[in-house]
């Protein structure tokens, strides 16, 4: 009993000296060693006092690890953030994820789970619950459908887990923090504006579209084909015929192979919802002997202004290229700091995105009343793209 | 008298029923351009069209449903084999598929490059490689199917949620594009015909051939209808399932690199998506059991161009996106219902009685 009491004793004396910050470790153990020994008899003494050194020890290791770990992340410890990434179905995704690695990095003090759910909804939603169980700090859904989150952010809501959504959004439920990314239906009005602006300029007086859309029920193709059917209604403009391709490059493919056939010689502009829907409708275009781009019958307009994209813009087949931004991670980061902080976010902050075109289809419009800035493709500008 | 006859061997055709489905999916077409007011063959006129990049082609819907039917049609030859002799399907075709185009694309772009203009290994490599992968898939398949007696759809099943995702790690989870125009001769015009509906042609062909030449298609049947039997016969059952296993990846391997060719791209995502679903329904609709035994090849790629008749035909009338799978549904259901045994029978008895109404 009493050699622990004594050796409890001493470990307590050490590490309220060493917690105290007295400076010096051995020090302080030094006269409260010979204070204690007189009770005590003298072989358990020796045994007492080489404990007090081992554990004299360990506290000081301990208070380093503290220390260092103190100098490196600021707050003290990684802040967790869990991410569910829709796939890896594009470059843009890739580019989206990449910069969400780099940003939540551990580097940058932060502790990122990352889940690939593969295009499945069911698999996003799995994901988010295992962040649950995690405890993760923070949750990034891109979500794959804009509906049936209620329940699975709720579940976020009860667990404390402030919820930030990127890219696409979610319809039904506002149990969210943020919404950090593109806004499609200013992509769609931009498409729009520019189309008005370019017709005006080439002195073409009627507009007769063909529309490849998105995946039907996405955020990327609601918003874009309603912002283009805005600016549509207002100028009178005919849409001939909107069919899916999927955002696949085959599926733009067959859907313009059909609308060549169906419309043969009536439509003048052809709209794709992604880039790789446009090198599709290029390939059926090229086999019905339809000539595209700057300067012939057909106007194509494209989203997304990925590499591959820009490449065919400079190459004179795309005409104009409406960027969608995969660089949200940072933005992301601006609302995480402010959450830990203790302030509250913006509920929505946009991503700022660019639209490229070649010199000639450079126009000045503008949306919703701002003045837009063009960019022109070139070599540089397409190395510097993701 | 005489033309009655002709009429009963027409019907006693085994290839009637699915011809008389493809048929009735392109009349849709004629009602509907009749209605409209348009010439109402339009579907099916075929023109020769001037290309910007390849020369004169055929051009036309028909032209149209032969050429993007092929991936599928391909699909339905090995299908129909291994559903006659394993009473099973295999549904990792459309992921396999993924897998082989992936494969080429890595082989001819260089591991990591996710967009070429030039080759890294000659096309035959790549293609070769391809199609070396789409083999060994199907020996994985067949080796648990025959020699391990897993059940078919339980063993290809791991190869249908694999296939992909090893794909997808050969491209480094990106899209890759090998933008180089001997690479897109596949999916593209071979003359004025269309590539891919020449490959299938030849496909098609080579394996009558061996299927009538030698005793395998016998073989095959045999084995499907009874494997004990067909064993205690003198047959090699395992291996002959084993064999219509290979030759089932194999053509997943073909149509993948067909797919790919067209798109000159590795989308490993989207290549082959559900296609395991129209090949396994090309197989019913070409009037052959899903139970196994006798089968018939050509019944399969009619019904694989019957699909793809039915996706243009819903291209061409015009049908919302979101709408289309419910016609197609729809369609499907109504050509399987025809072939169903209990309305057979009781167009069978319909006729008979007509037939002793008339003796009366």
């Amino acid at each position: 009993m009493k050699k622990k009491l004594i050796s409890m004793l001493l470990t307590g004396v050490m590490a309220a000296s060493l917690l105290a910050g007295c400076g010096g470790t051995a020090a302080p153990a030094a006269p409260a060693a010979p204070a204690a020994e007189a009770p005590a008899e003298e072989a358990p003494a020796e045994e007492a006092e080489e404990k007090v050194e081992e554990v004299a020890e360990d506290v000081e290791e301990a208070a380093e690890e503290v220390k260092e770990e103190a100098a490196d992340a600021g707050s003290g410890e990684l802040i967790s953030v869990g991410f569910a990434q829709v796939g890896h179905e594009s470059d843009w995704r890739t580019a989206s994820t990449k910069s969400c690695q780099d940003v939540f990095s551990k580097e940058n003090g932060y502790d990122l789970s990352f889940v690939d759910c593969d295009n499945d909804e069911a698999a996003q939603k799995e994901a988010v619950r295992s962040f649950i169980e995690q405890g993760v700090d923070y949750i990034i859904i891109d979500p794959i459908i804009a509906t049936g989150w209620d329940t699975v952010l709720t579940e976020c809501e009860d667990a404390g887990i402030p919820v930030i959504v990127i890219d696409r959004t979610i319809d039904d439920s506002d149990k969210y923090v943020s919404w950090v990314g593109s806004d499609f239906l200013t992509e769609g009005k931009a498409a729009g504006e520019w189309l008005k602006a370019y017709v005006d300029a080439q002195g073409i007086k009627e507009v007769n579209a063909l529309i490849i859309q998105g995946t039907i029920g996405s955020s990327a193709q609601i918003g874009r084909t309603d912002g283009f059917q805005e600016i549509a209604d207002r100028e009178g403009w005919t849409v001939l015929d909107k069919q899916t391709g999927d955002f696949t490059e085959a599926g733009g493919q067959e859907v313009m192979e059909s609308y060549c056939k169906s419309y043969a010689g009536k439509f003048n502009v052809v709209i794709c919802e992604n880039d790789n829907e446009a090198f599709g409708a290029m390939t059926a275009m090229d086999n019905a002997g339809v000539k595209y781009g700057p300067g012939n019958d057909v106007i194509l307009i494209s989203y997304d202004a990925c590499t591959a994209g820009l490449k065919e813009v400079q190459a004179g087949k795309i005409t104009a290229d409406f960027e969608c931004n995969p660089l949200a991670a940072p933005t992301v980061e601006g609302v995480i700091k402010t959450l830990e902080s203790g302030g509250t976010p913006e509920a929505q902050i946009l991503v700022p995105d660019n639209w490229y075109a070649l010199k000639d289809a450079i126009v000045d419009f503008s949306v919703d009343g701002n003045a837009q800035k063009m960019i022109e493709v070139t070599d540089e500008v397409i190395e510097a793209q993701y | 008298m005489k033309p009655n006859l002709s009429w009963k061997k027409i019907k006693g055709w085994s290839l009637f029923l699915p011809v008389v489905a493809l048929l009735l999916v392109m009349m849709v077409n004629i009602v509907y351009d009749a209605v409209n007011g348009n010439n109402p063959l339009s579907f099916f006129v075929i023109t020769l069209q001037q290309t910007t990049s390849n020369g004169t082609i055929l051009y036309g819907r028909i032209i149209d449903i032969l050429n993007r039917g092929s991936e599928a049609a391909i699909l339905a030859i090995g299908m129909t084999l291994v559903v006659s002799s394993s009473a099973g399907t295999d549904i990792s075709v459309g992921s396999v598929m993924s897998l082989c185009a992936s494969f080429c694309c890595m082989l001819l772009a260089g591991y990591g490059v996710s967009s070429t203009t030039t080759l890294a290994v000659p096309l035959i490599v790549g293609v070769l490689g391809g199609l070396l992968m789409g083999a060994v898939c199907g020996m994985f398949n067949g080796t648990l199917v025959a020699y391990f007696r897993i059940q078919p759809m339980v063993a290809t099943l791991i190869l249908f949620s694999a296939a992909r995702a090893i794909g997808l790690l050969l491209c480094n989870d990106l899209i890759v594009y090998v933008r180089n125009p001997s690479y897109a001769a596949f999916g593209a015009f071979m003359g004025i015909f269309p590539t891919p509906f020449v490959i299938t042609a030849i496909c098609v062909a080579i394996t009558m051939v061996i299927l009538k030449k030698s005793a395998l298609g016998m073989y095959i049947q045999s084995v499907g209808i009874n494997d004990k039997a067909s064993r205690i016969a003198g047959l090699n059952s395992k291996r002959i399932i084993f064999l219509t296993y290979v030759i089932c990846g194999l053509f997943a391997g073909i149509a993948g690199i067909v797919n790919s060719s067209r798109i000159t791209s590795a989308d490993s995502n989207n290549i082959g998506l559900y296609l395991e679903m129209d090949a396994i329904l090309a197989v019913a609709l070409g009037g052959n059991s899903l139970g196994g035994g006798k089968f018939n090849l050509a019944g399969s790629i009619i019904g694989a161009y019957t699909i793809q008749a039915i996706t243009t035909t819903l291209y061409a009338l015009g049908v919302s996106a979101a709408q289309a799978p419910v016609f197609k549904a729809v369609i499907v259901i109504l050509i399987v219902a025809i072939q169903s045994e209990p309305v057979r029978n009781f167009f069978k008895k319909q006729s008979a009685a007509k037939h002793v109404k008339g003796v009366a």
